[in-house]
């Protein structure tokens, strides 16, 4: 690793807010050519802000930006791109109707002097740049038809391959398989000893150790550490990501906490062998009546489609689902919901009418069980009226619009659908997300509450502390595959992302 | 983040009446259409402004109302029905195939009984409606172009059942009903205004209805809440399919004749009225009222253009723009609802 005496990308005291929230407070920051840079840190620890700035994403901050020793302000990503710096996002940005050869060369595809496109040309060279990269496919096919994981790679390979000098990578393995991230990272090096400078984000702290050369941890909006790789562990990682001592006011569960005997309630659900092409792998659990059930793992990791699976929304590959001891292929989401099933998503968008008053969006879920044929909309609005007075959601209006309360009154609209007539299970995915503390308590609240009348409750998250905060058995969700579980036994946050 | 929430929501809340104007935009800028239309008629000509000029625009619009109830459905839902004026067309026909024709009809129809006749028809739209359905909902084609294709299988069945020939006979119950009259008021009219009525109701006061409104305003968050989304999807294409076999079949005794492509201005002119009215295209937002007022707005900007002096073929270009001028609102008014209630 032969360092250049100046970095080749340096950023001083940068201070970036959001609407009076700030999300990076006087972070520096230095990139080398020919070194791969690991950046770790929870959800909203500001790194992927960081990133976003350094891409001219966000153009408005406070502090120095230096690219090869010049001071330099981006005003758009397309500044930052002339400037030599290009960003892989976590979410993936091809166009899967057109080719894979279309992609690797968008936005700049070989032409003739007609304006032309070349085909052929741009064929050959796409294929070349990819099986430079172990990537072996048709760069004629259509990129849709490929793997998520491909679709990726290749997504990947157009920025590394674009001629940037600064390349920055967010959460880019979230979607790859063993052997691809193996591939990747060979790349990475092969780059790196050309001289480029790498960012490399990720929540798998064994990939950042394995492929960075130096690594970064922030913690709420700080730059708390950075070290050589070489010079640290996971453990250590892990601590300084957390963070001891009484720095964030909500309970942090760093310590250990003690998950209770596992109840002996009946088996609600059982699920055996489930698989669901990339995204899971063999996956069997049961949950039980009386137990909050948490499921954690990172971005990714296949709980979004297990709780689709859950609720008929998706159907999976192979494997069973039993609910109350009978097996079940749901054929669709009603069916789920008359087996006793009900699912609340992690976007409040996807479960709420928006346009709709709040009592219409209570009873949508029970209208078969209030009425026949004719709607009984005093008996709405009564049902409504009760949940909201139960679960405090404010203003305490029903005929309100849905989409004028408060994101919290809104996911506490989401849960109250429910709550009239309970399911025999209840999936949550994300409960608490983005809510203030007061809202987070309530909804922890609500859950015990349904617990203790008997309901098996499984709740999804990739964050530690809401599964931390509400789950009695906690089973460990990592790229497909169950790989832990935790039950009658210490746990806490460091034991979640050390078994992640 | 939380409190800035709570501190839009309370801003929200105390929105006065000007947004709340604007959020009833679609409701009602078809009305002051309809009512400016009705006025500068009036004006323009003196024979307009008659009760007897009313009926005519009663009976005029009837069929197409009809085939609007079903339709409305169908848009509700964020969907599209092409093949409404092909299916009104094919169960019109197929009534007279099934109905004895004076000798010199050169059809080689089945003479059946009248009820089975009609009994027989109505099954034919709700299986075409049905295949609409199943391509919507089983099979995953966009309803633009699943009705597309019943559009011609419609008139295929069609053009295979009367071979280029004209069918006048129909059973009676249906010649009365949309030939005759009751107290001066044409069958098909009271047909008509009971059928909306039907519609109005399920809409409004099921479940079904609901259902209806709630898949339309959100199909996802209809999923998360366990709504069998496919089933009503497919129940609205085949509640058009019948609305609009039920239309072809009055048309036909109506028209007095039943042909290939007689029904062929009705796929625009059906669509027309319920856009006009503002239902919205996206889903979830009008209803039966608002097709009502829509069906007006182009019965009194058909029948006026008749009554005043105007170029006949200026008329088609009038009636496109007035239609653009409608979904230039249909589409303005969804997003200034967005605006105020996202």
């Amino acid at each position: 690793m032969q360092q250049a005496r100046s970095p080749i990308l340096e950023l001083q005291g940068i201070t970036k807010s959001f609407g009076g929230v700030e999300a990076l407070r006087g972070v520096d920051f230095a990139l080398y050519a020919g070194e791969i840079h690991g950046l770790v840190g929870e959800n909203g620890a500001g790194k992927s802000t960081l990133m976003k700035i350094i891409a001219g994403v966000h153009p408005e901050f406070s502090g120095r930006f230096l690219v090869n020793g010049q001071e330099t302000r981006f005003r758009s990503a397309r500044d930052a791109h002339a400037a030599g710096i290009a960003m892989v996002h976590q979410e993936l940005s091809v166009a899967p109707d057109l080719t894979v050869a279309e992609n690797v060369f968008l936005g700049n595809q070989p032409t003739n002097r007609l304006g032309i496109v070349q085909w052929r040309r741009m064929a050959r060279e796409a294929g070349e740049q990819l099986a430079r990269f172990g990537i072996n496919v048709d760069p004629m096919s259509r990129l849709g038809d490929l793997p998520i994981g491909l679709q990726q790679l290749i997504e990947i390979a157009r920025v590394l391959f674009s001629g940037a000098r600064i390349v920055i990578l967010d959460e880019p393995t979230s979607a790859l398989s063993p052997p691809e991230v193996e591939r990747l990272f060979t790349t990475l090096r092969r780059l790196r000893d050309e001289g480029t400078g790498i960012v490399f984000i990720s929540h798998f702290i064994e990939d950042i150790l394995r492929v960075s050369d130096t690594v970064t941890v922030f913690r709420n909006g700080r730059k708390v550490a950075e070290t050589a790789s070489a010079a640290t562990t996971k453990g250590a990682l892990i601590e300084a990501m957390i963070g001891r001592g009484g720095e964030v006011l909500e309970h942090s569960y760093t310590d250990d906490l003690s998950l209770p005997k596992p109840s002996d309630g009946p088996v609600v659900l059982k699920v055996d062998q489930l698989s669901l092409a990339r995204s899971l792998q063999d996956v069997s659990f049961e949950a039980r009546a009386g137990e909050v059930l948490g499921i954690y793992g990172f971005m990714g990791c296949g709980q979004q489609e297990l709780s689709r699976i859950l609720f008929g929304k998706l159907k999976p590959d192979s494997g069973a689902l039993i609910v109350d001891g009978a097996a079940k292929s749901f054929a669709s989401t009603a069916a789920a919901r008359r087996a006793g099933v009900a699912l609340v998503p992690e976007s409040r968008r996807a479960m709420l009418f928006h346009q709709e008053p709040v009592y219409k969006n209570v009873s949508i879920s029970i209208l078969d069980r209030i009425s026949a044929l004719l709607l009984k909309p005093a008996r709405e609005r009564e049902i409504a009226k009760h949940q909201v007075e139960q679960l405090q959601i404010r203003p305490p209006v029903v005929a309100l619009d849905l989409g004028m309360l408060s994101g919290g009154n809104q996911q506490k609209v989401a849960l109250a659908k429910w709550l009239t007539y309970p399911p025999k299970l209840l999936v949550l995915c994300e409960p608490t997300r983005g809510m203030d503390v007061g809202a987070k308590n309530d909804v922890i609240n609500i859950v015990r509450d349904l617990r203790a009348r008997g309901l098996a409750i499984i709740v999804l998250s990739t964050e530690p502390e809401t599964v931390l905060s509400l789950a009695d058995r906690i089973l460990v969700l990592k790229r497909g595959a169950l790989v832990r579980e935790f039950t009658n036994e210490p746990v806490s946050k460091d034991r979640l992302l050390e078994a992640a | 983040m939380a409190s800035s929430e709570t501190a839009l929501a309370a801003d929200r809340k105390a929105r006065g009446i000007g947004p709340f104007l604007r959020s009833q935009m679609r409701n009602i800028a078809p009305f002051l259409t309809l009512i400016f239309l009705s006025l500068f008629f009036a004006f323009a000509s003196p024979s307009f402004a008659t009760l007897d000029n009313l009926g005519n625009i009663l009976t005029q619009v009837s069929v197409t109302g009809i085939i609007a109830v079903g339709l409305t459905f169908v848009i509700l839902c964020a969907e599209i029905d092409l093949s409404i004026a092909s299916i009104a067309n094919v169960t019109g026909i197929a009534v007279a195939y099934f109905t004895l024709q004076e000798s010199y009809v050169n059809i080689a129809n089945v003479p059946l009984p009248g009820a089975v006749a009609i009994l027989l028809s109505i099954l034919l739209c709700a299986l075409l409606g049905l295949v609409n359905a199943l391509g919507l909902t089983v099979i995953g084609i966009p309803s633009f172009i699943m009705t597309l294709a019943m559009m011609q299988i419609a008139a295929g069945i069609s053009a295979l059942l009367v071979r280029g020939q004209i069918a006048y006979k129909v059973p009676s119950l249906i010649s009365t009903l949309g030939s005759g009259s009751i107290g001066g008021i044409p069958w098909i009219v009271i047909v008509a205004a009971i059928m909306l009525l039907a519609g109005h109701l399920v809409l409004t006061y099921t479940r079904f209805g609901r259902y209806v409104y709630m898949v339309g305003g959100n199909r996802e968050a209809a999923e998360y809440s366990g709504l069998n989304v496919k089933l009503i999807l497919g129940t609205v294409m085949v509640i058009s399919a019948v609305c609009s076999g039920i239309g072809g079949m009055l048309g036909v005794a109506h028209f007095g004749s039943a042909q290939q492509n007689e029904f062929d201005t009705y796929l625009l002119d059906s669509i027309a009225a319920v856009v006009v009215g503002g239902t919205s295209l996206f889903g979830g937002r009008g209803g039966i009222g608002n097709t009502i007022v829509g069906l007006f707005v182009l019965g009194v900007l058909n029948n006026g253009l008749d009554h005043v002096n105007i170029d006949s073929f200026l008329k088609i270009l009038i009636r496109g723009l007035i239609l653009l001028a409608a979904l230039v609102i249909n589409v303005y008014a969804q997003r200034l609802r967005e605006k105020t209630a996202d």
